[in-house]
């Protein structure tokens, strides 16, 4: 296949309209972040997102997070038509403020992790999944 | 907007998943489950298919790592769920007989050890070609008077399941010769016969294809050596004629039904193709 | 109580005093989302585990919150500290009212 430069062109706007595609608005996942922060300020760094960069099957996604210290560390699919995925409450006997679970996606998307750490503050961090969708139903 | 670029944005639109799908795949990977129950998921080709393809290869490896992980510890691979409910399904009676499974069959890691690894397999006394489907059926219709299963029923799989697992990692090896080898001459035509209006065989995507990407779907040779199979799809076990069905059907045709003498000779030749690849019990795939 | 939920729990029978052990849980539920239509068009109502939760001898491991974004048959891997010998419980509570609970009993050793 030969691209002329007004083709390549018109690929590179076509290929960008299409990347913004996935990122529509779709619920309000910081809202449901907010619910969780009551609005404080969110920082980084101490906080690990586990998830394939590319999952085979939106319906059964492994993630995991780990946060050392946190007292709660809550799971956002902010491209999900419900955002909120779960919340991990960390108990006196929690051998670490670590958890894995599986999860589903409704298609390309942030998967955002919010942990609430001891002292009362927060951290956050994101990662992409991308989504394949199957050429096979059966 | 020509139609030129249209097809160039098509044509990048399908092939980039493509890419990274394949690059996702562990070809190598070796499959142990719970670090001790070692498979063989790459196997020299049986003598009846040269050439056509020179290594059979579990559908495993055509995953990515974090599917093929799941098959590796039985306590993450959630197949397990119903192996578990099976044993249970194992001891209970039903049926006018009063009778379990257990009841005749005794355990079933003793009893079913190796009947997956032979099967679909000549039975005398029918004078056809049987599967542990229709096995198991027949315990419950002739034996324990019971209602015979849904052929890929819930029930079924689960069943299929727990009798698989007594076989883990021992080689597929369905005999294709003596009585059973008509039925497996019609199972290899129908696997060679296009089908639907989409006009494609079962060897289009699995002898022709099997590596590359259909949309985003990793096509692998199409084994039944995992099966009955955990997909994260649907969550739940897929049992062969379900997954034949579902093939037949993406042809756009009408199917041969589940349980069909059709299906049960393209069972017998599908198994054949994966003589030497390891009975998996359960696997999980996408 | 919902059809077939059958708990499935990775614990060790086993541990030394302070130990931290991994626990895997599983429990086969279908987690029916409320985003989903019949072939009616009718939305299939939502009927999901929402919550989960871990204690060992009564005080606390985890507790987590579920919705309908955790897959069909809810995973969970955490690690718990042992401080003694004792029972770990596991509860899974269902959108119907539904309790389910099983129970591990560690030994020191």
């Amino acid at each position: 296949m030969e691209f002329t430069r007004r083709d390549t062109l018109a690929l590179g706007l076509g290929a960008a309209a299409l990347t913004v595609l996935p990122i529509r608005a779709v619920a309000a996942w910081d809202d449901v972040i907010t619910a969780f922060t009551g609005g404080a300020e969110v920082g980084e760094g101490g906080l690990t997102l586990t998830a394939p960069e590319i999952a085979e099957n939106g319906n059964t996604v492994p993630v995991s997070v780990d946060a050392p210290g946190a007292a709660a560390i809550m799971i956002v699919a902010t491209g999900n038509p419900t955002p909120n995925v779960a919340t991990f409450n960390f108990g006196e006997l929690a051998g670490s403020q670590s958890a894995s679970t599986r999860i589903r996606l409704a298609g390309t998307q942030d998967v955002v992790a919010v942990a609430r750490m001891a002292d009362g503050s927060f951290v956050q961090t994101q990662s992409t999944v991308k989504v394949t969708i199957g050429g096979c139903g059966g | 907007m020509k139609i030129k670029t249209l097809s160039a944005i098509a044509a990048m639109l399908v092939s980039t998943p493509f890419v990274a799908v394949a690059d996702e795949a562990d070809k190598d990977a070796n499959l142990v489950v719970n670090g001790e129950v070692e498979l063989v998921t790459r196997a020299p080709a049986p003598a009846h298919l040269e050439g056509a393809v020179d290594e059979v290869i579990s559908g495993w490896l055509f995953r990515t790592s974090e599917t093929q992980s799941l098959q590796m510890d039985d306590f993450d691979n959630p197949g397990m769920i119903f192996v578990d409910q099976a044993m249970d399904d194992w001891g209970t009676a039903v049926g006018s007989e009063g009778k379990s499974c257990a009841d005749c069959h005794g355990a079933v890691e003793d009893s079913m050890e190796g009947v997956r690894a032979v099967y679909p397999k000549w039975n005398e006394t029918a004078g056809e070609v049987r599967t542990v489907a229709q096995m198991i059926n027949e315990c419950r219709t002739d034996r324990m008077g019971a209602d015979a299963l849904g052929y890929t029923s819930a029930a079924m799989a689960r069943m299929e399941a727990l009798i698989s697992m007594q076989s883990r990692g021992m080689p597929v090896n369905v005999a294709i010769d003596g009585p059973a080898q008509e039925t497996w001459e019609w199972g290899k035509e129908l696997y060679y016969t296009r089908t639907g209006q989409l006009q494609m065989s079962c060897a289009n995507c699995h002898e022709d294809n099997y590596g590359n990407n259909i949309r985003a779907d990793h096509l692998s040779q199409g084994q039944i050596n995992g099966f009955p199979v955990y997909r994260l799809k649907n969550a739940k076990l897929t049992t062969p004629h379900g997954r034949f069905k579902g093939c037949v059907r993406d042809t756009r045709a009408e199917t041969y039904g589940t349980g069909s003498d059709a299906f049960v000779a393209l069972e017998l030749y599908v198994a054949s193709r994966g003589n030497g690849l390891s009975v998996e019990g359960v696997s999980v795939r996408n | 109580m919902a059809i077939g939920v059958k708990p499935r729990v990775k614990a060790p029978k086993t541990a030394e005093v302070g130990e931290v052990v991994t626990i895997k849980t599983l429990i086969s539920h279908k987690m029916e989302s409320g985003q989903r239509k019949d072939g009616d068009g009718n939305v299939i109502p939502r009927s999901i585990i929402h919550r989960f939760t871990c204690d060992y001898n009564g005080v606390n491991v985890i507790d987590v919150e579920m919705h309908p974004a955790i897959s069909t048959n809810p995973y969970f891997e955490f690690e718990a500290t042992i401080p003694e010998a004792g029972d770990m419980v596991f509860t899974w509570y269902d959108d119907d009212g539904d309790v389910y609970t099983t129970t591990k009993t560690v030994a020191i050793g």
